[in-house]
């Protein structure tokens, strides 16, 4: 599995999380690219730009519990049997820690990205990604996370994490992704 | 019953695509037909007498291959007969001993401004008479729109239904990360991009009168459904509620889209205004209800759910109310697709892993399944009801294909080394 061994840091202790970091990285999916060109025929393409995708800063390295490998804040998929909507236990820990960096922190407001393989209709496969989202949610939800401070949506199976074809890639395709609004 | 396999494979001349088509690519279309020929008509398409300068492929490939791909026709071959362009110059006896029951001739003549006068004839070879004439003023860029509304005049006087192949197409076309939406001909030729995406873009539907497009874009993040004019490309996010938004179904006289939204919970269906305004919830339960699509009379809703423990196709009134399940055999049939007369259900089974084009006749609940791939995704049926048109997964590529409703006749659309997607037929 994915072990990365980092220095055991002071911040363990995942007290008070405010410190304002200075560089952030912002991972920029969109590529924003923007303006129309004009196509034969009357139809004009419509380039399709999303909003601005401003690097907003975020905490530092050491300060966010989130960045750190050793916090189970670090952790953010939560991953599905064939077929399956239930959040397995050894979730457990993961989830509550995530509850209670939320519940600490009124303004943060997490994403969760339901995902599953690609076999099947694209539409239905969103509705089942989705019922892998609302899964989380509502385990975050009885861990009295705000409904406010959640989203949850899905991408089907529109953004596999694994392009291959077999179980094992669909395997790590099924899962829910937790992802923070000052992260995206 | 085994099914004889009589396999005919027609490709375009790569050259000839290369130099009329620097744009569209590199293009090629197989039909494959399997099974007798014994209820098909059969057409003599003799090589129009051509015109310096013309486009290739010619008028009479382009629209022989339209034939050949709706599995109601098959194709005399022409070569080393006569090649009569008038119809004083038709020696019938030749046709009928070639076993032609129609013989289609006609001629280009070059105009000045580089416009092409084009004059054809269907002439019934066993009563020896003129079934249709007409000529058309082109210029080189409708030479393929000319070349499919001569496909539909020897369509309708043949089978006696209107022919579908002027009308459009649309799909996904993904290569590396980009994602376009495409508006093609029929035949999926002559492409033009309305969106280019870095995310994925899913479920096109052309309004009834083919000027909108809905689509769902993942661009923000999550998915929305845009309603977007083919005029001038302005759009709009009809659907951009909390959670996702997707599967959009045009209402049949084009002012509302039923969608569904998790914005209350579990996917369930809404019906908004094409302008995004005036929102109503139509399903209510914790199951999935998604992919909604409208009877042509417009009051019955078919969509698929998950409420009896596996998907299945329901249908219910499109206002809302009681839901009844309409297929039953196997454990997943999802996308429901109408025939424009309502007769017929298509949608995709599995069966043994296999994912494949269903065909069910609404009335007598009798099913069959049209196709022998193993991938099959969106299906919907030609303006006329004749074709069912899908995408399907073919040497790892997606690909478009078309079938005819008694699956003897496979066509595929999409140029190769793309992937090419979430297909839909509209008018």
């Amino acid at each position: 599995m994915n072990k990365i061994v980092w220095p055991v840091l002071v911040a363990l202790a995942l007290s008070a999380c405010g410190t304002t970091g200075t560089k952030a990285t912002v991972e920029d999916r969109t590529g924003g690219k923007t303006g129309t060109t004009s196509q034969q025929a009357g139809t004009e393409t419509t380039g399709v730009g999303s909003g601005g995708v401003a690097g907003n800063a975020m905490g530092g390295e050491s300060g966010d519990p989130r960045k750190n490998p050793a916090s189970p804040l670090y952790k953010r998929s939560v991953y599905f049997d064939y077929d399956s909507f239930v959040v397995k236990d050894d979730y457990r820990p993961m989830l509550e820690a995530h509850a209670a960096y939320l519940n600490s922190k009124r303004d943060a407001h997490v994403i969760l990205q339901g995902n599953t393989d690609e076999r099947g209709s694209r539409e239905y496969n969103l509705a089942l990604g989705q019922k892998r989202a609302e899964a989380v949610r509502k385990a975050l939800s009885v861990l009295g996370v705000s409904d406010s401070q959640m989203e949850a949506i899905s991408y089907g199976e529109e953004k596999p994490r694994n392009e291959g074809h077999d179980e094992a890639a669909y395997a790590e395709n099924r899962r829910t992704d937790l992802v923070y609004s000052d992260e995206q | 019953m085994s099914v004889s396999k009589l396999r005919t494979l027609f490709l375009f001349p790569l050259l000839c695509l290369l130099v009329l088509a620097p744009l569209s690519a590199r293009a090629a279309m197989e039909i494959e037909v399997i099974g007798g020929a014994a209820s098909k008509i059969a057409v003599a398409m003799v090589p129009f007498q051509a015109a310096p300068g013309q486009p290739s492929p010619g008028l009479s490939q382009i629209a022989g291959d339209d034939l050949n791909r709706s599995g109601q026709f098959r194709l005399v071959d022409t070569t080393g007969a006569q090649q009569p362009s008038a119809p004083g110059q038709v020696d019938y006896g030749v046709w009928r001993g070639k076993g032609a029951d129609a013989v289609v001739i006609g001629q280009v003549a070059a105009q000045s401004g580089g416009r092409f006068e084009v004059r054809f004839y269907l002439l019934d070879a066993v009563k020896q008479t003129q079934l249709a004439a007409y000529s058309y003023t082109l210029s080189a860029s409708q030479w393929r729109a000319t070349a499919h509304q001569i496909a539909d005049v020897i369509y309708a006087k043949l089978t006696g239904m209107p022919g579908a192949f002027s009308s459009r197409i649309a799909y996904v076309q993904k290569q590396g990360r980009r994602y376009e939406l495409r508006v093609a001909d029929a035949d999926g030729q002559n492409p033009r991009t309305v969106v280019r995406s870095n995310e994925s873009v899913i479920s096109p539907k052309f309004s009834p009168d083919g000027s909108r497009i809905a689509y769902v874009s993942f661009e923000d993040k999550k998915p929305i459904v845009y309603v977007q004019s083919l005029q001038d490309g302005h759009r709009r996010k009809i659907a951009a509620f909390k959670g996702s938004n997707s599967a959009p179904a045009w209402s049949p006289d084009g002012r509302r889209l039923a969608v569904v939204l998790t914005r209350d919970g579990a996917s369930q269906i809404y019906v908004v205004n094409a302008d995004g305004s005036g929102l109503t919830r139509l399903t209510r339960g914790g199951n999935i209800d998604t992919e909604p699509e409208f009877s042509r009379d417009g009051k019955t809703l078919y969509f698929t759910s998950d409420r009896g423990g596996s998907p299945q196709i329901y249908r219910m009134p499109a206002s809302g109310g009681e839901a009844r399940r309409v297929t039953f055999a196997g454990s997943y049939n999802v996308s429901p697709a109408l025939s424009p007369d309502g007769r017929y259900l298509a949608y995709i089974s599995r069966e043994g892993g296999r994912f494949r084009v269903a065909l069910q006749e609404l009335a007598s609940g009798q099913t069959r399944v049209l196709t022998d791939t193993t991938r099959d995704e969106s299906p919907s049926f030609a303006p006329n009801g004749q074709i069912v048109l899908y995408a399907t997964v073919q040497g790892g590529h997606g690909i478009l294909g078309t079938v005819s409703l008694d699956g003897k006749t496979h066509a595929r659309l999409s140029e190769s080394g793309v992937d090419a997607r979430e297909p839909v037929w509209g008018p």
